[in-house]
């Protein structure tokens, strides 16, 4: 046989040889499968990833939390001398009256009906935080759009302000309600906010709620070792890049200063942590501070905060004054735990409480957020909408839908039908296709220098925005173009040359035709391409803080994605959550590009 | 919009001229019956005269906005008096200009309006009027001159098709090169600035530089206040990020593909597909904000829990959100060239007795290993010039190292840093990020060009 | 892997039923189809292509030490019935095979039988010289690296030239071992190729039309080798080439649309044909 003989042992033949590998190489062979199959699990697995952390954040902005309040339309205040509700007044005159009329007091107002016993300036303009200041445009709408309505009153759906939609929303801090067992008697003066009363329990009847509360210490505890930590972490390291040599002097300041910030934030949150764990390994009294979970006693229709506890007895400060002072039997007195400590939100336990409140009385709701879709951005997360961005895209995209389409067609069809082969064609097709993978920030500095600079054109404009992304989504729709073409067999273009078509009549009705499939297909991925944009746009001025909606190709505009990278740098909280909608509204448009594109390509899809 | 009229006056008087074009040729012959007199189409001598009418037009419409604001803005600087202009700085003078452009449209300028400026814009804005008027008038000569020609050409000897067909080839040759004209314009916009960039800085400081601060300091005083412009530590920075990322995407990128191309069930990869090519189509800015929102909070709170010190803008977060949009080009790239290796490669390992893994491993794999190399250079491109990430989620300091938990900068980061705060018009700092841009062109050149090169003979080896 | 398919699936098609007449049906096989000393045996074996049924009830031995060549018209079933037997349609998802084949009394065409030592011990030849695109040494290497048969490198090297030398190959490459085996001429591509087979010492070995794709002189060669490859191996050659045929094997078998029409001593299939469609084909009527 052909195998060579070996030095030791008795020579296997070949096929015993190959037999008694078999267990090892299929072991190897399932191995090297898994392996595969993990690959694309994990490539999956990162796009489930990335649409649950977006969906999860984002889909909360498509609704909206109002507050429905009775606003009263006092004539005195907004027509006093009736010419509105006259309907004597062109458009101007109107818009120039209502300007002067002071719709805020009107909302504010509004509100603060709800809460006869808020008194004092701080507390009033605690109150008034609530609403969000597009409240009053609301209003002002109101009038323009309807005069009859001045001099009643009437019951409006008020925009409140993010920290209340964010609350609702539950991404201001988690909610526990607990009912409560026993019955709670109040002693003390109770008819004012801020009033200090003494709670007492049957059966320790608190108990269950202490031993919450000193749970919730250490649980805040250990989120502030966390956060201290994070700053160790900087701190460690700043320091290590601080003794690198390579700094400059202002650089090297600036980290001393950042270390000692970490420094500092590192000892306070020591005694913070030391504060809590000894409050809450404590066997007396425990006494809540601001920077351990709020606990609201909701007793008799009224809010009371919860300042000390004991197993039976604990005291309270009252939010919103309850309706009697009678003992609460059991069950009909409730826990509500606001586990965020108030000194980390945004909201005060007393705005909470009146939130709350507001909640219980059934004046909060959540609606459709119609806002969100014809606003243009603003600085309040509440007003912000992605209207603006949408019609600033939409030119953008015509353009260069416009521009893009003809170039690229023309040039696909002079290099693939009529261009000699020469070295000049050479070196285009060689451009084209490095083109297609220059970094397109690089097209943004193009369009800075020569469509800006040079040119004049106007900045920030879909105009501009479109001539530097024709450029970059050229090479894309070219090459496509030239692969439509290509497929086209050469016996279309001969039948049309054989009987007297000049060439140029053979593409453009012959070929042409059955080659614009592949081309719009093309050119919608393209398109998607420029949808999806951003890093050159950013060298032209779209980022400008534009508010108004563009009306036109030269006006001031921004594009989609770039709203999203300019929400995604803001630090409120309510433009995460809009950050994650306007992010899902464009993957929206961009999967119904790509699904036209590839159903198109089905569609025409030919086998020659 | 003067600009946007015109131009519709345009089209419609090429309308008319191809309405007029056609019809002369019709009558001359002596009515529709006569056609085939004609030696083209009656359409033909419409598309002539047409074409006569309004690409001269449109091509001076074209130039004239292009260049009208120019020079209207030097005649106006050209007759300011001479104190006024004698010591200004170019900055200065640019901004004097746009005052007095925005004087002259009416917008309210910033500040109090000199006498000169006020003059100025009075002057800029009337030669702004004659030159409206010069242009609708040279227009109208144009489209009248055009369509007179091309209706005198309506006559049964002229070869209109011809003639149309080559003013079209034009045309396509014209678009053709208009990819030569980009790249010209990203080379040229660059290559000047980045000139006057390096005659303030020298290129050998800022190609080998370590130290990378380019904020000119707002006091004179302050430290620094020429700025540093070593650009080393952006390049590492860059380095590290693309590196972190190709570690992610060409093994998982790689591995998919030879799943996909070898042993997915045709279902499996009917809907697996289009799922990793959604990833593929996702915009960078999406990538940039789940890297800030998700990946990064996320490694920092796993590193806090394990110990290790980890920034808030790593490195780390960036590139591997970085691989994570890179996987399917990776995998879709590997996957075409897997798919050309011929079954005859195939059926050669498998007659003799191997088996699928050993078949991938050892003979699919090494024959697509060019095609591959040119995939994952390719990728590397990418990840040199991807801005959005990096503008998101890594760091804003220069910082040399090669520690992936720490926060380094990129050249991206650093183009869109300089380009979008405050600009100081041909400061050093401006002109940095040019420089920048030139070194990120000229590298991600070379690196498409070898790539399209290898893939493009590895194609030709089994075509 | 589809295209293939789909090229090999389209072939039976290329030759209609009709243009020869319905009537010359060939269910039964005209001729001898057993061996004195069979080392493979097929019974009424059936493939299909999807609803394509390109192999029909086949029955046919092929006897140890001998040459068997298989022809027929293009599209004719006999590259299918080929890669049978040592199921290479396994790697046609649409292919499905029907029937019994059995090496040495085994049945291969179990789901049990483990394709891989089938393999190795079938070995094929293909129609286009397909060596890796390796080393000419690692080429030759490859299938006795994957199966183990070597302990060390000498005796690699020692199984690399005995192969070498088998497929006649030795002379012209041994001092180019290390150089790309696509940079070979097509003849020798192909010896590459057989040598390539034969450093797993199968036991049968199938070649799918090994000379089609070469000019005369390389093709002379490779009948040589055949010839003297026929001491060791059992060997199935499917060709094109009536000649080839004549000049290296000692059974014929022709087939036609599916059908195994004869078959034969290649003596008597040649000179005294007992089917018409034999005849035809020999004398030139069509093919």
């Amino acid at each position: 046989m052909t195998n060579p003989t070996t030095a030791s042992g008795p020579a296997r033949s070949p096929k015993e040889i190959v037999e008694a590998s078999l267990k090892r190489r299929y072991a190897a062979e399932r191995r090297f499968r898994l392996l595969g199959a993990s690959g694309v699990v994990l490539g999956l697995s990162f796009v489930l990833i990335l649409f649950v952390s977006i969906i999860s954040e984002g889909y909360t902005a498509f609704f909206q939390s109002y507050v429905e309040l009775p606003v009263a339309f006092e004539a005195e205040a907004i027509d006093p001398n009736g010419t509105l509700r006259d309907g004597v007044l062109d458009e101007t005159e109107v818009a120039r009256q209502l300007r002067a009329v002071n719709f805020r007091k009107l909302a504010r107002d509004a509100l603060r009906a709800e809460f006869p016993q808020v008194t004092g300036r701080t507390e009033r303009r605690n109150l008034d935080a609530l609403l969000s200041p597009g409240a009053p445009l609301q209003l002002r709408r109101m009038v323009t759009d309807d005069p009859s309505v001045i001099g009643t009153e009437q019951s409006v759906r008020l925009l409140v302000d993010d920290d209340v939609d964010m609350f609702m929303k539950g991404r201001s801090t988690p909610i526990v309600r607990s009912q409560g067992a026993g019955t709670l008697k109040l002693e003390g003066r109770m008819g004012e906010r801020g009033d200090e009363v003494r709670i007492e329990g049957s059966d320790s009847a608190l108990l269950p709620i202490l031993e919450q509360a000193r749970q919730r210490l250490n649980d805040v505890a250990d989120e502030l070792e966390r956060q201290q930590g994070l700053a160790r972490s900087d701190r460690d390291l700043r320091a290590t890049q601080l003794e690198r040599s390579d700094l400059l002097a202002e650089q090297a300041d600036e980290f001393a200063r950042e270390i000692a910030r970490n420094e500092r934030d590192i000892e306070r949150l020591e005694t913070r942590i030391q504060a809590l764990r000894e409050e809450a390994t404590g066997s007396d009294e425990l006494v809540l501070s601001a920077d351990a979970p709020s606990f609201l006693l909701r007793i008799n229709d009224g809010l009371i905060k919860l300042v000390a506890l004991e197993a039976d007895r604990a005291r309270g400060k009252v939010l919103v004054p309850p309706a009697s002072e009678a003992p609460a039997e059991s069950g009909t007195w409730h826990i509500i735990e606001l586990t965020t400590p108030e000194d980390a939100r945004r909201l005060s336990d007393q705005q909470l409480a009146w939130v709350l409140q507001l909640q219980h009385d059934g004046l909060l709701s959540k609606r459709f957020n119609l806002l969100f879709f014809s606003n243009g951005t603003s600085r309040e997360p509440e007003l912000a909408g992605i209207g603006g961005a949408v019609v600033g895209s939409f030119y953008t995209l015509v353009l260069t839908l416009l521009f893009s389409f003809p170039i690229a067609v023309g040039a696909a069809l002079y290099l693939e039908e009529f261009a000699p082969k020469n070295r000049i064609t050479d070196l285009i097709e060689v451009n084209i296709n490095n083109l297609a993978a220059v970094p397109s920030i690089v097209f943004g500095l193009l369009g800075l220098a020569v469509f800006i600079n040079f040119f004049g054109v106007p900045r920030s404009t879909p105009l501009v925005a479109a001539m530097v992304l024709t450029l970059m989504t050229l090479p894309t729709i070219i090459i496509a173009s030239r692969a439509a073409l290509k497929s086209v067999p050469p016996s279309i273009r001969e039948a049309a040359l054989g009987v007297g078509a000049s060439p140029l009549q053979t593409r453009m009705h012959h070929v042409l035709p059955l080659a614009l499939p592949g081309m719009m297909t093309g050119t919608i991925i393209g398109m998607a391409q420029a949808l999806g944009e951003s890093a050159p746009l950013l060298m032209i001025g779209m980022i400008a803080f534009i508010v108004d909606v563009p009306q036109g190709f030269t006006d001031a505009a921004t594009v989609l994605p770039v709203q999203i990278f300019l929400w995604a740098d803001s630090p409120e909280r309510g433009f995460v959550e809009r950050t994650s909608a306007a992010i899902m509204v464009l993957l929206a448009f961009l999967i119904l590009m790509n699904l036209t594109a590839v159903l198109l390509r089905r569609r025409f899809e030919r086998r020659w | 919009m003067s600009p946007t009229l015109l131009l519709f006056v345009v089209l419609a008087a090429m309308a008319l001229a191809y309405h007029l074009g056609r019809k002369r040729a019709i009558r001359v012959v002596g009515g529709v019956s006569q056609i085939n007199r004609l030696h083209s189409l009656p359409a033909y001598y419409g598309y002539y005269a047409a074409l006569w009418a309004g690409l001269p037009a449109l091509l001076l419409l074209l130039f004239w906005i292009g260049l009208q604001e120019q020079i209207l803005t030097a005649l106006t600087v050209a007759e300011l008096p001479p104190e006024v202009t004698a010591d200004l700085s170019e900055g200065r003078l640019s901004l004097l200009i746009s005052d007095i452009r925005s004087v002259a449209t009416g917008n309210i300028s910033s500040g109090e309006i000199s006498p000169e400026v006020a003059a100025a814009a009075e002057h800029y804005h009337r030669l702004e009027g004659i030159a409206d008027l010069a242009l609708w008038g040279l227009i109208a000569a144009l489209v009248l001159a055009g369509t007179a020609w091309g209706w005198q050409h309506a006559k049964p000897s002229f070869r209109a098709r011809n003639r149309v067909e080559s003013i079209m080839m034009l045309v396509l040759i014209l678009f053709s090169s208009i990819a030569i004209l980009t790249t010209l314009g990203i080379v040229l916009s660059v290559l000047f600035e980045s000139i006057r960039f390096f005659q303030k800085v020298p290129w050998t400081e800022f190609l080998f530089g370590t130290k990378w601060s380019p904020q000119i300091a707002l006091r004179a005083e302050q430290v620094g206040a020429s700025g540093a412009f070593g650009a080393i530590p952006l390049f590492t920075g860059t380095l590290l990020i693309s590196f972190i990322a190709m570690l992610l995407a060409v093994p998982i990128g790689l591995l998919s593909a030879v799943y996909l191309a070898e042993y997915a069930p045709r279902k499996v990869r009917s809907w697996a597909k289009p799922v990793l090519e959604i990833l593929a189509g996702i915009p960078t800015v999406v990538y940039g904000f789940f890297a800030a929102l998700t990946v990064a909070p996320f490694l920092r709170g796993f590193g806090e829990s394990v110990g290790l010190d980890i920034a808030s803008q790593s490195a780390l977060a960036a590139g591997l959100v970085m691989g994570i949009m890179i996987i399917p080009f990776v995998s879709s790239l590997s996957e075409d060239v897997i798919n050309s290796v011929p079954q005859a490669m195939r059926d050669g390992s498998y007659a003799l007795g191997a088996t699928q893994s050993e078949t991938i491993r050892r003979v699919i794999f090494p024959a697509a290993l060019p095609g591959i190399v040119g995939g994952v250079l390719l990728a590397v491109s990418r990840a040199i010039g991807e801005t959005m990430i990096v503008v998101m989620a890594a760091g804003l300091a220069a910082n040399l190292t090669a520690n992936p938990l720490e926060s380094v900068t990129t050249v991206t980061v650093q183009i869109v840093t300089l380009l979008t705060g405050d600009q100081e018009f041909d400061s050093a700092k401006t002109l940095a990020a040019f420089a920048l841009g030139l070194t990120l062109f000229v590298v991600t050149l070379i690196l498409n060009v070898i790539a399209l090169h290898i893939v493009r003979k590895y194609r030709e080896q089994y075509d | 892997m589809n295209a293939s398919a789909e090229a090999i699936a389209a072939k039976p098609s290329t030759v209609t039923a009709d243009k020869l007449g319905q009537d010359q049906s060939t269910a039964t096989t005209v001729g001898e189809i057993t061996s004195a000393n069979p080392r493979m045996r097929c019974r009424e074996v059936n493939v299909w292509y999807d609803d394509n049924h390109a192999i029909k009830d086949v029955s046919l031995d092929i006897g140890q030490n001998e040459v068997i060549s298989m022809i027929g018209p293009s599209g004719c079933g006999k590259s299918t019935f080929l890669r049978c037997l040592n199921r290479m349609n396994d790697t046609i998802s649409t292919a499905r095979v029907e029937g019994s084949i059995q090496l040495d009394d085994q049945e291969i065409q179990d789901k049990s039988i483990d394709v891989v030592p089938l393999r190795a011990r079938v070995g094929m030849v293909f129609q286009k010289p397909n060596p890796f695109p390796k080393s000419i040494y690692e080429n030759i290497a490859y299938g006795p690296r994957i199966h183990g048969l070597t302990n060390s490198r000498a005796e690699l090297d020692e199984l690399v030239e005995t192969s070498l030398q088998r497929a006649g190959l030795w002379k012209e490459v041994k001092d180019r071992l290390d150089a790309s085996g696509t940079s070979l001429s097509g003849g020798q591509q192909q010896r590459l190729c057989i040598a390539r087979t034969l450093s797993v010492s199968p036991e049968v070995i199938l070649m799918d039309e090994p000379c089609s794709a070469l000019d005369p002189i390389a093709t002379a060669i490779i009948e040589e080798l055949i010839d003297e490859l026929r001491a060791q191996y059992t060997i199935a050659i499917v060709t094109h080439s009536m000649q080839q045929a004549a000049r290296v094997s000692q059974r014929t078998a022709y087939f036609h649309l599916g059908d195994l029409v004869e078959v034969g001593t290649t003596d008597d299939i040649f000179n005294q044909p007992q089917h018409k469609l034999t005849e035809d084909y020999i004398t030139g009527r069509f093919g």
